[in-house]
């Protein structure tokens, strides 16, 4: 066993021990209190190669890649460097060690420049010892130049868009000179160019022999971007395959272990009365004269580039942000909707973009969250929470959305994303909405999960709820949608019906 | 039986169940063992017991019944990741007007109310009190809600001038020969044999009430959802504004009563009274678990955390240690209790 700090000497002084695999992990194990999250798991990723993580949420992947990125220590199991067994124990020893992580939740100082950002701890110094500036700023220029990235070194990191942080963590993760580079999910919040550059950029540091691990739940991209692709389940190592020689079908049976018939089953239901109606929703600066219509047992799909302000509109119709102008009638009549809670009051529900900015109460438990919107309206009397009837109808509801939990009073932040989701999705159903607003409702969720959530929604419509589903996933809106409204810089470019939509009708009126 | 009755008891996805132990426990054992320190230390040293002796019993709930009240209401403002460090200089205001709606008449010091306002039932006192103290929280809660700046400045303007109302309210004189039916209410009544102050009854009732308060019901809910995420809350359909408008104003009705307690105790009031409280208020519910960050906190734990402030102080006197070295080694144990609780948290929730 190597030290970090001799593999980090043995790494300076240039004599790299040439291995085929850059990075190989077997017998991995992990264990949580209550949840074996790696069982012997292993691991290989070669020189120059971009290898895919599959796998539902729950799977193991993100445990895996932090046990890589240094911030977990596995139980039991071997960790081989460019050949060398080693042992981490910090983050800070695995990016000296020339592994980078990207994380999903992005990881930079909102007020720091995005030099500062890049070179923090790392800052050049001028004579007498302080940060030389100018110093800074041309080495974050090279940096950036290489990678063919058109951001500016010295504008706060806060005011760039989700896409161009990513930039700054990828520009940050090479100036490490790292070997392995880890992404998270790098294209859940992108746009399709965005994207595009952003691969090329993988592609390019792959021809500079970095291995790159990829974890996706976007099967598509996998064929794009990937050369191998590793399935796990269940905390389990699955398969390695090259990606040349699987199909589609082939991974979502190693992911799920069953078979997956159909993605999108928005069922044909009957289409009821108009249910909302809005007129000229304005919100100054940011869209403008909104008009669209939702009838009972109808999806409408809102689609449109990220910025466009598909989420803006969803926030004001639920009283989030107060319309500047317009007006919303519910069956007929028009209300005043000025905060969530008269929303909520008129039946309507709002699951948020943003899971942890927006949905989860981290440090509450799961039945917390779980029931913390329907106490609003329901299971209270003179003020006490009638508890027993609402844990029993909240965990009836968790089973229904299958949450993977040993109990309700599991802390929330021990669960995975897609369970995450399940509970916020839970949140809402218990408040029995007639007008259900979901903000990208799968991102970031497993093909499994991913179809529960959708048979759910299509099984409410049945119901009679009327659906509003924003969604930056094209083959979702177009399979669960009745009807798409596509947006573009805070404007409703268009109306497609089922029928008639499809991906290039999409593109076409939400780029204009 | 639906099946979801049937599968009660039993874990959701049949996924191994965590045992857990209630968060105080290990509060608990750090006021154990702070006992038997003083304990064995006490026959070391002194020859005697420390704990078996009903008068110091006494003593140590005595001394903590008044800040315990201001802790119980404090907890519940740091759960929404606030703080309120009015509640001392509170104190002192409301003890002073409600101590001049108690005075007797037979006096040959100043009434500083007009003649007729003496020898009033002492509910008078009691309401003007609890009134004041919830005006004055209502003031703190509508300032944050309404102006969005941090709990800490509204409340320490509120801190401040809250002093100042205690001096000018008579020019600095104290309000002294108040009403024996009001002093009744500091006083001790014996319980086999025990002589248990009645501030401490009021103590653990106030205790038990807001306990109540924050397990079972709406306001106890909503009041940990803000301070875990306030966006979520609000989206969550929660009116944040005026829930903390709720939160501040139940804070200052206890820091009213605490100032009602002080006052009936001392038999009189001085606008000095209550310097500090709001810090040893602060330091019980960190001792016994609140997180200053918001969304942790129990009654339970402040609970505790009172006592532990109660035994230490009362240990040190009994052991005879100097006062200088009490206050310094009691900021030790504030801090190390919080670090010994925050290390056992970060144990406990790891993140999978």
């Amino acid at each position: 066993m190597v030290s970090p700090s001799t593999m980090k000497a043995v790494r300076e002084s240039g004599a790299v021990p040439n291995a085929e695999y850059v990075l190989e992990v077997e017998n991995v194990r992990k264990e949580f209190p209550g949840v074996l999250a790696l069982d012997n798991v292993q691991f290989k990723l070669r020189r120059g190669t971009v290898h895919a993580l599959m796998g539902e949420n729950g799977a193991g992947k993100s445990t895996l890649m932090k046990i890589i990125a240094g911030i977990y220590t596995p139980d039991s199991g071997s960790f081989k460097l460019r050949g060398v067994d080693i042992r981490l124990t910090s983050p800070l020893d695995a990016l000296e060690n020339g592994i980078a992580m990207i994380h999903q939740e992005l990881n930079l100082m909102g007020p720091m420049t995005v030099a500062e950002n890049i070179w923090i701890r790392r800052e050049p110094k001028n004579t007498w010892g302080f940060i030389s500036h100018s110093e800074m700023r041309s080495r974050t220029e090279d940096l950036l130049k290489r990678l063919n990235i058109d951001i500016d070194p010295m504008v706060e990191v806060g005011t760039l868009s989700v896409a161009n942080r990513q930039m700054v963590e990828i520009a940050k993760a090479v100036s490490f000179n790292s070997d392995v580079l880890i992404m998270d999910e790098p294209t859940s919040a992108l746009t399709e160019k965005e994207v595009a550059h952003l691969f090329s950029i993988i592609k390019a540091l792959k021809a500079q022999g970095k291995g790159i691990i990829y974890i996706t739940h976007k099967m598509s991209e996998l064929f794009d971007i990937a050369d191998e692709v590793s399935v796990f389940r269940d905390g389990r190592y699955i398969a390695t395959k090259l990606s040349t020689e699987v199909k589609r079908d082939d991974i979502i049976r190693m992911m799920v272990g069953r078979e997956i018939t159909q993605m999108f089953p928005k069922e044909t239901v009957p289409i009821g009365n108009v249910k909302l109606s809005v007129k000229g929703l304005t919100l100054n600066g940011v869209f403008k004269d909104v008009t669209f219509d939702v009838r009972e047992g109808e999806i409408l799909g809102i689609a449109g580039l990220v910025g466009s302000g598909r989420s803006n509109i969803a926030e004001t119709l639920f009283g989030v942000t107060p319309a500047s102008s317009g007006t919303i009638e519910i069956d007929g009549k028009q209300i005043e909707i000025k905060s969530p809670g008269m929303a909520m009051k008129n039946g309507m529900a709002f699951l948020t973009e943003d899971r942890k900015d927006t949905g989860c109460f981290l440090l509450l438990d799961i039945q917390d969250n779980t029931q913390m919107a329907v106490l609003q309206n329901r299971y209270v009397n003179y003020g006490f929470v009638q508890q027993a009837q609402l844990s029993n109808d909240s965990q009836a509801m968790a089973q229904t959305l299958r949450v993977r939990t040993p109990d309700m009073q599991e802390p929330i932040m021990n669960l995975s994303g897609g369970n995450q989701q399940k509970v916020l999705i839970a949140r809402w159903l218990l408040t029995k909405p007639r007008i259900l607003i979901l903000d990208e409702p799968t991102r970031g969720i497993d093909v499994g999960a991913k179809a529960e959530i959708h048979r759910l929604v299509s099984e409410l419509a049945g119901q009679g709820v009327a659906v509003i589903m924003i969604s930056s996933e094209m083959p979702e809106v177009l399979g669960m949608s009745d009807r798409i409204m596509v947006v573009h810089e805070g404007r409703v470019t268009g109306f497609l019906d089922r029928k008639d939509a499809d991906q290039v009708k999409i593109m076409e009126l939400a780029s204009h | 039986m639906t099946d979801v009755q049937k599968d009660q008891g039993k874990s959701l996805t049949g996924l191994k169940k965590v045992r857990r132990f209630p968060p105080e426990f290990s509060i608990l054992l750090v006021l154990f063992g702070i006992i038997l320190v003083f304990e064995i230390l006490g026959w070391y040293f002194i020859g005697q017991s420390f704990i078996a002796n009903k008068q110091r019993i006494s003593i140590i709930v005595l001394q903590v019944a008044v800040t315990g009240i201001i802790a119980i209401g404090v907890t519940q403002v740091i759960i929404t990741a606030g703080v309120d460090l009015s509640s001392g200089s509170m104190v002192g205001f409301i003890a002073m007007v409600a101590a001049s709606f108690a005075q007797v008449s037979t006096n040959d010091r100043a009434v500083f109310l007009s003649n007729g306002w003496v020898d009033l039932n002492p509910l008078w006192a009691i309401a003007v009190g609890l009134a004041l103290g919830a005006l004055l929280g209502a003031v703190n809660g509508f300032i944050i809600a309404k102006t969005k700046i941090p709990p800490f400045i509204a409340t320490l303007g509120m801190m401040v001038s809250a002093r100042g109302l205690a001096k000018w309210y008579t020019l600095g004189q104290p309000v002294a020969l108040l009403t024996d039916s009001f002093s009744w209410f500091g006083h001790s009544f014996p319980i086999m044999g025990f002589p248990v102050p009645r501030p401490v009854i009021v103590f653990l009732i106030v205790a038990i009430i807001f306990h109540i308060l924050l397990t079972y019901t709406r306001y106890g809910k909503f009041t940990y959802a803000i301070g875990a995420n306030p966006q979520a809350a609000r989206v969550s359909g929660i009116n944040i504004g005026n829930h903390l408008i709720k939160v501040y104003t139940l804070a200052g009705l206890l820091s009213g009563l605490a100032a009602v307690m002080t006052a009936a105790r001392a038999e009189s009031a001085q606008p000095g009274m209550g310097v500090g409280y709001e810090l040893d208020a602060i330091a019980s519910c960190v001792i016994g678990g609140t997180s200053l960050a918001g969304g942790v906190g129990r009654i339970t734990g402040t609970f505790i955390g009172t006592i532990i402030l109660g035994v230490v102080t009362s240990g040190f006197t009994f052991l005879q240690v100097g006062a200088y070295y009490q206050e310094i080694v009691k900021g030790i144990i504030i801090v190390s209790a919080v670090v010994i609780d925050q290390h056992r948290q970060n144990k406990r929730r790891k993140v999978s």
